[in-house]
């Protein structure tokens, strides 16, 4: 039964691991113009960066508020190399292996600032992070030559031709960066599989009682951070080359709590739920902020109503649905995600309305009174519109509220169905 | 002849206040020691000095051959020394099975590896399910910690305890906030996982005392007042004096 049970799990995981695989391989021709190309490009640069913050945050319970200095340094590094090596072209051979420059340079920094950090942990930790964070900003200001001052330093990724492959299409850069993420991904989930891996989640959840079996509690967070800087750098090393071009902010305070957010929208709980946060990340950065010049505040609410009411992030609302669905008692909720779904959807849009208008009185004023807001035309100067959003709005969170509360009461009786199911099977078991 | 564990003149002061104040111990190899004395006598600081919690004023401690007064607590594990907690202090977010297998790894000598997968680990992962039956949670091996009931989780903390192979065990009011009839279960566990060990344990229940021990260390106002076997101890006036007397006295007046 637990042979059955093993390579039942081990085929699953065959299969989850060629799903990823491919669909790193076939999306760049299903989103093959060139916004699409550049998208996923920096989407695989997140999922990176986000899962080697994870290493910290889910799975050894640090608060990193500097995690982009890792990144970030590994890019510069990344980028030096390469330039040093342009004296005519670089062999695509280096351009190949710059990413791991970048990680090695990620490994060399979390060796030298992770000592400090790790010291300490939880809020101790935090506020460490967040001061080398700081200091390794300001050392950009004060150190021109390594990080290019205001303009950053840029270089040139075109190599001499090998099998035709010239790293000057955005294409080839695409599939060397699917490469880099398949393989990055592996290797850190086969890290939540080592003694190691588990001895953090052990010092995430005791690192008191760690102590008492052997292991030296400061030691695993401060391999573990060394481990995270590793990859971070590999996403470093691969931004680089992606924009050929680095800048201070890479290191910067933004950077890092992009990371921090995403990685908690995404879900830090579960393996793959920075992923998820990552792919949103750079829809929100590339798409969402062309949309509207609000997406900052939008952003700033899914946060805080996610920390609120998920603080599992999107992964374990996923998860606590597949549960659900696992003993057939997602069908019966479908109508009642609908209408939550049409009237958040109500609610959202009277919101954005006024949202929208008010940005747009405050800063666009300049443009004339009215903006195309869904292809509608809303005048803020006229009574009727700001009455109407609002009526939209208090009828749309009206609406939501009556439909969440009935949703919640069958919710909980669900949930309650499925723990009875779970007990007796594991009575079962025994 | 070495012994397993031995204190001399050992002292403790936090500030002003001196909480042991010269304690002389020697535990023989293969004896089970019960430590008792009123609340706050300093039981509890006398294990956390022992097991490298806190470091000690003055005096010395040696395991065996070694002297481990002033090093770390993951340093005393390692030479054979390992201790459990009064309040249930394991890892609530990982599984029993999980639980158990982080108190084998150190002992097997897996350290900080990451270049093995966990799954490979025949002999952890046996450990580790024979430790689960030992403490009779074999049915709840995926169960996370947190999910289990205060007896199961009591239990863990023995197992956890236990895991690495200690030669000697402290325990610190193992049966703590359980029932009688829990108790009584609990302290044939304890026999059960301690057999050929060296053990000390802190301990209220007189009965279990009695039933345990071969010796009991008495402690009041940070002194051993009394270390001798259970029969010695019963029979001696100063214990009856200071401790026990008023004990009996409190246990009847609580309708025991």
């Amino acid at each position: 039964m637990t042979n059955f049970r093993a390579s039942t799990l081990q085929r699953a995981r065959w299969i989850i691991w060629s799903v990823f695989a491919l669909t790193l391989l076939l999306a760049p021709l299903v989103f093959s113009g060139n916004l699409g190309i550049t998208i996923l490009c920096q989407i695989g640069i997140a999922i990176i960066a986000c899962l080697s913050y994870n290493i910290l945050l889910g799975q050894g319970g640090m608060l990193s508020f500097g995690h982009a200095v890792y990144s970030g340094l590994g890019a510069f590094v990344a980028m030096h190399a390469l330039n040093a090596f342009t004296g005519g072209k670089p062999s695509a051979l280096l351009v190949m292996l710059l990413p791991l420059v970048g990680g090695l340079a990620g490994l060399f920094f979390a060796v030298l600032l992770g000592y400090v950090t790790t010291k300490k942990s939880g809020t101790t930790f935090a506020m460490i992070t967040l001061g080398i964070g700081e200091l390794v900003f300001a050392m950009s200001l004060m150190v021109p030559e390594f990080f290019g001052g205001e303009g950053g330093i840029s270089g040139n990724r075109m190599t001499e031709p090998l099998l035709g492959i010239t790293f000057g299409p955005q294409r080839q850069v695409y599939y060397l960066i699917a490469v880099y993420t398949f393989l990055s991904v592996v290797t850190m989930y086969a890290f939540t599989r080592t003694p190691l891996g588990r001895m953090l989640n052990a010092v995430r959840d005791n690192p008191e009682r760690v102590e008492f079996v052997g292991y030296n509690a400061q030691r695993i967070r401060y391999m573990a951070f060394i481990v995270a800087g590793f990859f971070a750098g590999i996403s470093g090393g691969l931004a680089a080359l992606n924009f050929e071009i680095v800048t201070a902010e890479v290191v910067g305070a933004a950077r890092s709590g992009s990371y921090l957010l995403f990685t908690f929208l995404g879900g830090a709980t579960f393996f793959f739920g920075p992923i998820i946060g990552a792919v949103l990340m750079v829809l929100a950065f590339v798409l969402f902020s062309e949309l509207t010049k609000a997406w900052l505040l939008y952003l700033g609410l899914i946060f805080m109503f996610m920390v609120m009411y998920a603080p599992g992030g999107i992964a374990s609302l996923i998860m606590m649905n597949v549960r659900v669905a696992a003993y057939g008692r997602l069908r019966g909720l479908l109508p009642q995600y609908l209408l939550l779904a049409v009237t958040a959807l109500i609610a959202l849009l009277g919101l954005s309305a006024l949202t929208e208008m008010v940005y747009h009185r405050q800063l666009d004023g300049a443009t004339g009174a009215t903006l195309n807001f869904l292809g509608m035309a809303l005048d803020d100067g006229n009574a009727t519109h700001w009455l109407s959003a609002l009526a939209v709005a208090v009828l749309g969170v009206g609406l939501f509220e009556w439909v969440r509360r009935g949703f919640a009461q069958r919710w909980h009786v669900v949930q309650e169905y499925v723990e009875q199911q779970e007990l007796k099977k594991r009575e079962h078991a025994v | 002849m070495t012994h397993a564990l031995q204190l001399k003149n050992l002292r403790k002061s936090f500030g002003k206040t001196e909480i042991i104040r010269g304690v002389d111990l020697a535990v023989q190899p293969g004896e089970r020691v019960a430590v008792i004395g009123p609340n706050g006598a300093g039981k509890s600081t006398l294990f956390n000095l022992i097991s490298g919690r806190f470091a000690p004023s003055s005096g010395e401690i040696w395991l065996g051959q070694h002297r481990i007064d002033g090093k770390k607590p993951y340093e005393i594990n390692r030479m054979g020394l390992s201790r459990s907690f009064q309040i249930t202090n394991i890892f609530p977010k990982l599984s029993v099975f999980e639980n158990l297998r982080c108190g084998v790894l150190w002992s097997l000598g897996y350290r900080y590896t990451f270049l093995k997968f966990l799954a490979n680990l025949t002999d952890a992962n046996a450990r580790a399910e024979e430790l689960m039956r030992m403490i009779h949670l074999e049915h709840k091996h995926d169960v996370l910690a947190v999910n289990l009931t205060y007896a199961e989780q009591r239990a863990l903390e023995i197992g956890v305890t236990i895991a690495g192979g200690a030669g000697v065990v402290l325990l610190d009011e193992p049966t703590a906030g359980m029932s009688r009839s829990e108790t009584a279960h609990f302290i044939d566990l304890i026999r059960e996982v301690t057999v050929g060990k060296t053990l000390l344990t802190v301990e209220h229940d007189m009965g279990v005392v009695f039933g345990l021990a071969d010796k009991i260390a008495v402690v009041v106002y940070g002194e051993v007042l009394a270390f001798d076997t259970p029969e010695a101890v019963r029979a001696n006036p100063r214990v009856q004096e200071a401790y026990l007397g008023s004990h009996v006295a409190e246990s009847q007046a609580a309708g025991h």
